[in-house]
């Protein structure tokens, strides 16, 4: 059967994981924002922000690290504006993330047509190149999928052991959890509930804007409108799909890489007898079942979506 | 330094905030414009000759507004409920599936049975677009702001594959294109040689029953008393539920006819690109209206203002036309900081025991 043979070649699984790539530095950043207690509906316009700023950092001649760093900052502004929003003046987190999503885009897409504005093929930059790193890359299997991939899917992998050290076996973590859980409680402690809230959105933000920048830098080797493409709200739905759980946040962006991965190569296959769009539809369809699944036993933030007010009970 | 509710926002407070966060959007713009290496004065008087200028500039905005106005009259009624329909985007689309559907040739009537068809089965497509996540909502407890953004993605993808097939125009030349809605099916010009259409009028007289309706019927008390607190609105025996699932068909529904507006009063056929973001728009008119339907019509014609009047400025003055876009996103967040603002004051003193 072909679909096995899909199932077990090297180039199929290393596909899915560069597809998946995104989604986990986006899911990654959307949990520690929920964690805190906000959600950050500003992630599709983070996304553009991040590929953007880091494509034109290294445009601009600031090198792929320097690129990456550019893009993180920029995440982080507008996770600061939403943060800023969200927590002590405790405005609707819908609203002020779609506020910033529209913002981001806009001043991404304004930016981008101002810099450059009569080009009709975008300029290529350099992008990251696959690492080849001695012994690891060649493992059998192992090493075409996970260790032949280029150094920002390292990364990401490298941030779901370190959200998940972070949340779980440091002290800020445990106060992390606790402001998204029981903001009274961690400000009788004397710690500043509006800070850490504000803290992990910027910090969340900032990983959302890297899954852009890897648009960008790795996938792609250039900047163009619309190349977000829904991801963000894809990263929104996995959260949930995760149990707001690092581990699990990495298995559901493997299954939806590894789902797009499948339809690509299927498509030459049955593209005769069923129309091309209907694999396209197929991720979000299925985002939504896994929300319907997911969301009958789904143990959210306890103060998700409520803001909290300092000397007010 | 504490944060305290204001006793009575005052009826200056809630008029003007909008309108004074929308003037410190454009206000902003201006950095933006300076950024792009433009000169402000010049370009704000092109923005403004581009809306007022002459009858047809005018009536250009009048057209851009129509659409906004059923979409910022889908977001509003249902925020009013703390239903999040952020899927009018989509709900548009299958509008303007099912004007073409029904109005591009499967039916042959005068067009005094064939306009009020379209626009109840344009409006019943959108109203049914809204019933699934809704369903969903009530039933399974899945969030409606994820699940109405993704069938954004999955209507849009649906359009794009109706139009390579079944509603594919034979004549298109291989455009994905549909047949053009008949003659008779297109709803009256107002204006000869304009393109405004009487989908405004439509607009308007919606806006008109759903801001009586809100403020005096019980429908409106109970769609009211649900968006401000479910919890108590179920203790006093208003079903929830049916309350959210009724407005979800609503806004739906209007979302819906701003899609068979485009379609039957404007365009005269579909292709994918109809929308450039009507329903996201709608949001932002929404919010700027305080989520009053009437206010839903004003900010419709301020954001329509933008930009029409930002596209004849980018036009002569060489700046992208994403900065229509950049100043109404601005207008959002100024709004939301305003109505903070409005509700509450920032004090220095504790507050004095005892005063009410």
């Amino acid at each position: 059967m072909d679909i096995l043979q899909i199932l077990l070649s090297e180039s199929f699984w290393a596909a899915s994981l560069r597809i998946a790539t995104p989604l986990i530095f986006g899911v990654l950043g959307a949990l520690l924002c929920e964690k805190s207690g906000v959600l950050n509906l500003g992630i599709e316009g983070i996304f553009a922000a991040g590929a953007m700023c880091g494509w034109m950092a290294v445009w601009l001649g600031a090198g792929l690290w320097g690129g990456v760093l550019i893009a993180a900052l920029a995440g982080a502004f507008f996770g600061l504006i939403h943060g800023i929003l969200t927590v002590p003046l405790g405005l609707s987190q819908h609203v002020s993330g779609l506020g910033v999503t529209l913002f981001a885009t806009s001043l991404s897409y304004f930016t981008y047509r101002t810099a450059l504005p009569n080009v009709s093929s975008p300029p290529r930059i350099e992008p990251f190149r696959a690492l080849d790193i001695p012994l690891l890359s060649d493992l059998p299997f192992l090493g075409p999928v996970v260790f032949q991939q280029t150094a920002l899917t390292m990364l990401a992998l490298g941030l779901v052991g370190l959200v998940w050290y972070v949340l779980n076996r440091t002290a800020l973590g445990v106060a992390l959890q606790a402001v998204g859980d029981n903001p009274d409680s961690v400000d009788a402690q004397g710690l500043s509930v509006y800070g850490l809230r504000i803290g992990a959105v910027m910090a969340g933000s900032a990983l959302m804007a890297l899954g852009g920048a890897f648009l960008t830098m790795s996938a792609f080797d250039a900047f163009f409108f619309g190349m977000v493409n829904g991801r963000g709200w894809i990263c929104i739905a996995l959260v949930i799909f995760a149990s707001w759980k690092p581990g699990k946040a990495l298995l559901g962006a493997l299954l939806f890489g590894a789902f797009d991965a499948l339809q690509v190569r299927l498509q030459t296959e049955v593209g005769a007898m069923v129309p091309g769009q209907v694999f396209l539809m197929a991720p979000y369809v299925l985002s939504i079942f896994a929300l319907v699944i997911a969301a009958r036993k789904a143990e959210y933030p306890r103060a998700l979506l409520t803001p909290w007010f300092k000397g007010q009970r | 330094m504490r944060i305290e509710p204001r006793t009575a926002p005052g009826r200056l407070m809630t008029l003007g905030v909008p309108v004074l966060s929308a003037v410190i959007a454009l206000a902003l713009a201006a950095i933006p414009l300076a950024l792009a290496g433009a000169d402000i004065t010049l370009a704000y008087a092109e923005m403004v000759k581009g809306v007022f200028g002459s009858v047809f500039a005018f009536s250009e905005m009048l057209t851009r507004a129509t659409p906004l106005m059923f979409t910022g009259l889908a977001a509003a009624l249902a925020f009013r409920a703390k239903l999040w329909n952020i899927g009018a985007e989509g709900q548009l689309y299958l509008g303007a599936m099912a004007a073409v559907a029904i109005g591009a040739g499967a039916v042959d009537i005068p067009g005094i049975f064939l306009i009020p068809l379209i626009i109840i089965l344009g409006a019943a497509a959108g109203a049914a677009g809204m019933a699934v996540p809704a369903l969903l909502k009530t039933r399974f407890g899945a969030d409606e702001v994820v699940t109405t953004l993704l069938l954004n993605f999955i209507i849009l993808i649906f359009v794009q594959m109706m139009l390579e097939g079944a509603l594919k125009d034979p004549m298109s030349l291989g455009w994905p294109q549909s047949a053009p809605v008949l003659d008779q099916g297109m709803l009256p010009q107002l204006m000869p040689r304009m393109r405004v259409h009487s989908g405004l009028i439509l607009a308007l007289v919606l806006a008109g029953i759903a801001q009586f309706m809100l403020a005096r019927s019980v429908w409106g008390f109970r769609l009211r008393a649900v968006g401000e607190n479910a919890a108590a609105a179920r203790h006093a025996g208003i079903g929830v539920n049916r309350s959210l699932f009724g407005v979800a068909i609503l806004s739906g529904g209007l979302a819906g006819l701003a899609g068979v507006s485009e379609v039957a009063g404007l365009k005269g056929y579909l292709t994918a690109d109809l929308s450039p973001g009507f329903g996201y728009t709608g949001i932002v008119v929404a919010m700027l209206a305080g989520l009053s339907p009437v206010g839903v019509v004003i900010s419709a014609l301020f954001i329509a203002s933008v930009f029409v009047g930002a596209d004849s400025m980018s036009r002569a003055m060489g700046v992208s036309s994403y900065l229509a876009d950049l100043v109404v996103s601005m207008s959002l967040l100024c709004v939301l900081i305003g109505g903070f603002v409005a509700r509450y004051r920032i004090t220095r003193s504790t507050p004095t025991v005892g005063a009410a």
